[in-house]
């Protein structure tokens, strides 16, 4: 029986398992809306904005290990989303993308609500498809659902001018995807494999550094059975947090601009670098030369080739799969029953004890006013360390990675590499779609939470129960921070004027508001707030204004280079 | 250093302006790029002629590869190849310097494919160098337009680039 373009849209998305689209309807996608209502396998929610569809689409993927679905119009729709699609890429967060486009004989034309969606997605995409017959439909969806789930991970967009969704042809899904053009490696070569392991257990100061890619790669537990087995410190970058327990005692702490002292110092003086699912980027090495000052051997595992060798050379590289390829080498170390050098790492130890008794996270917990670091350490109290947080981007984002200490994969969702402020709400959104009876918070701050704060409409109208953590410091924080530094105290800009009663905000979307003004009223607040299992909260802290975050690696500079409290 | 990079991409309407916009967009030098369906009308073979280190190279190399419509990447600078570029340039030819610039037209071997009364079109192919020493040669006051195609090459003997 031939369909049209939209009926095998949405028969692909149910086929490929999809239980949530987020998105936006519009011109361009009216025939997909319309064959959306008239089933109910794949549950639409309906955003208040495009870039809080994807990220919504992008959380719920974080979270889940699934691909996260968007659906927008063409033209503002596309351009909306735009961000979001970007913050996935940066990510490596797979997901589908599927956006309208005017039909076919308009394009070009400059037609209303036009705009050139495969040029203007094209370098934030994994890839990106323009479907111009409805015959291509199901097996493009088919593809895009395989490039954005293998290899590297990350976005694919898929155009579908609206008279490609009004036209008919025979529904078949393809049960299989060949591309001669894209074979992703999956297995580790054997060679390099053996190479790892002789430096592994001859290293007299070994280092394990574990990026995203142990999250994304579903390699927590491969990685913790062989950094418990060698005895190794272990540190995980911004993306890679909750790979390996951050509560266990072989856990540093977080490397990189905000990353502790130990870590650094460890990554800096080690003689064995192992980096798994890691990119060596500027805010977790700092100045690449000021890296290469102390001599070390590093092994670095990653399913992206063009990952390595980029901003550092790399001795033994291996591309594959983390976890098959950890897997690989768990098998191997056991067979060898390597044992690494006891006496060195005994005294590896002992310097890294050294540089953790400096206690690089200290703060005053004392003071009169509320620090946020005492809030993040109490929403861990709180929540036993088992909640799904995200986050915005600034201060509030580097207090949450260094102080909730996630022991869990896919519980820390955050933009890291695009940096993405207005991120924590609506990934809230598809977290807390993807986990119905979990605790989800989403930590943050009044400059932030501003930029998709619309989506406090979206949680109303699907009883989402996210707690949002507001540190609200009337401050855009990390640029205050930055100016303090680096610009003379010329806090340029950076002052929140004019803020909102956020408690009234919250009230007339319908969830509680909730404003707290001291260090005591903390625990009690977050207890009732938790306790409201079935409402939205909105917990305003307001914080020190002048609190900045330690340690830091100011831009340019080396790991050891760090401004310390 | 200079590398000449030869690509089999999918014949597919975006693919070149995702090589081009892999280019500018990591900051990569592109001296010239050329593209053209194979005999296999499927595939497209591009030509891109760029510089820098080796560690650039390695880069450009592997963000190629990366590419989901890229099939085949090879750096033919890596072993013996054979180069050529075509060039077409309209010179002004009147009275005596008629017979000159044919004589040396004939001495590139270059052929004249074009003349009308006041100018000659010549045709001149070969490796870049020899393209630019032509054009040295000339007056450059006698030089009208020129069109340069770009470079192309080809592995030799068991140097194959195939699918």
């Amino acid at each position: 029986m031939e369909l049209n373009g939209a009926e095998i849209t949405v028969r692909c998305l149910q086929e490929e398992g999809v239980d949530y689209v987020f998105g936006y309807p519009g011109g361009s996608v009216l025939y997909i809306y319309d064959e959306l209502f008239k089933q109910d396998k794949v549950k639409h929610i309906l955003v208040r904005h495009e870039q809080g569809a994807v990220h919504a689409a992008d959380g719920y993927s974080r979270s889940t290990e699934k691909i996260g679905v968007a659906l927008v119009t063409s033209g503002p729709g596309v351009t909306n989303a735009v961000t979001g699609i970007a913050t996935a890429y940066m990510d490596s967060s797979p997901l589908v993308v599927i956006t309208g486009q005017v039909p076919t004989h308009a394009i070009g034309q400059d037609a209303f609500q036009e705009c050139d969606t495969v040029g203007i997605t094209r370098p934030c995409v994994k890839h990106n498809f323009l479907v111009k017959d409805v015959k291509d439909i199901a097996p493009t969806l088919k593809k895009a659902f395989y490039i954005a789930r293998t290899g590297r991970p990350g976005p694919v967009v898929v155009d579908i001018p609206k008279d490609v969704t009004a036209a008919k042809a025979e529904f078949e899904y393809p049960k299989t995807v060949s591309m001669r053009s894209y074979n992703p490696t999956i297995k580790g070569h054997a060679g390099q494999i053996q190479k790892a392991i002789q430096l592994l257990s001859r290293a007299q100061r070994p280092m394990i550094y574990a990026g995203g890619g142990v999250v994304l790669g579903n390699a927590a537990a491969e990685l913790t059975q062989m950094v418990r087995g060698l005895g190794f410190p272990c540190t995980n970058t911004l993306m890679g947090l909750g790979g390996y327990p951050a509560s266990d005692a072989q856990y540093v702490g977080m490397l990189g601009m905000h990353g502790t002292y130990e870590a650094n110092m460890a990554m800096q003086h080690c003689d064995v670098l192992l980096a798994i699912g890691a990119r060596f980027d500027d805010r977790v090495i700092g100045n690449p030369v000021h890296f290469f000052e102390e001599p070390r051997t590093i092994i670095h595992i990653d399913i992206d080739p063009s990952s390595i060798s980029k901003r550092v050379k790399v001795d033994v590289p291996i591309v594959g799969n983390v976890r098959e390829v950890l897997q690989e080498l768990n098998k191997q170390l056991a067979a060898h029953k390597v044992k690494p050098d006891a006496d060195a790492l005994k005294a590896w130890w002992s310097e890294i004890d050294l540089w953790r008794s400096r206690d690089c996270l200290k703060y005053d917990r004392t003071a009169s006013i509320i620090k946020p670091q005492l809030v993040v350490e109490k929403l861990y109290e709180i929540t036993g360390g088992d909640a799904y947080i995200t986050s915005d981007v600034g201060q509030h984002q580097m207090w949450a990675a260094q102080f909730y200490k996630f022991n869990k994969p896919r519980r820390w969702i955050n933009s890291g590499g695009l940096g993405t402020m207005g991120f924590g709400l609506p990934s809230a959104v598809g977290v807390q779609l993807a986990h119905p009876g979990e605790t989800v918070a989403c930590i943050t701050g009044e400059a932030s939470i501003q930029m998709c704060i619309q989506e406090l409409s979206t949680c109303k109208q699907y009883h989402l129960p996210i707690k949002i953590i507001n540190l609200n410091n009337r401050y855009m924080g990390m640029v205050r921070q930055w100016q303090e530094f680096f610009h003379g105290n010329r806090y340029s800009e950076s002052y929140m004027d004019a803020l909102p009663d956020f408690v009234k905000l919250a009230e007339s979307y319908g969830h509680v508001g909730m404003r707290i003004e001291k260090p005591a009223d903390i625990e009690g607040a977050l207890k009732e707030a938790f306790a409201r299992k079935d409402q939205l909260v909105f917990m305003d802290f307001l914080t020190d204004q002048t609190e900045n975050v330690f340690p830091m690696v100011p831009g340019g500079k080396g790991l050891s280079e760090m401004i310390l409290v | 250093m200079r590398h000449i990079i030869s690509i089999l991409l999918e014949n597919e309407s975006g693919a070149l302006s995702r090589v081009a916009g892999l280019f500018s967009a990591r900051g990569y030098n592109i001296e010239s790029l050329t593209v053209a369906p194979t005999e296999d009308a499927s595939l497209s073979r591009m030509t891109i002629v760029t510089s820098g280190s080796d560690e650039v190279i390695e880069q450009i190399t592997k963000q190629l590869n990366k590419l989901i419509e890229v099939v085949k990447v090879f750096d033919l600078s890596d072993g013996e190849h054979i180069e050529r570029e075509l060039m077409l340039v309209k010179v002004r030819a009147v009275g005596g310097g008629r017979e000159e610039m044919k004589r040396l037209a004939d001495i590139f071997r270059g052929r004249i494919v074009g003349v009308t009364d006041k100018d000659y079109i010549i045709e001149l192919t070969g490796p870049g160098s020899k393209l630019d020493a032509f054009l040295g040669a000339i007056d450059c006051s006698l030089i009208l337009e020129t069109v340069r195609t770009g470079a192309s090459g080809i592995g030799r003997g068991d140097r194959i680039l195939k699918v």
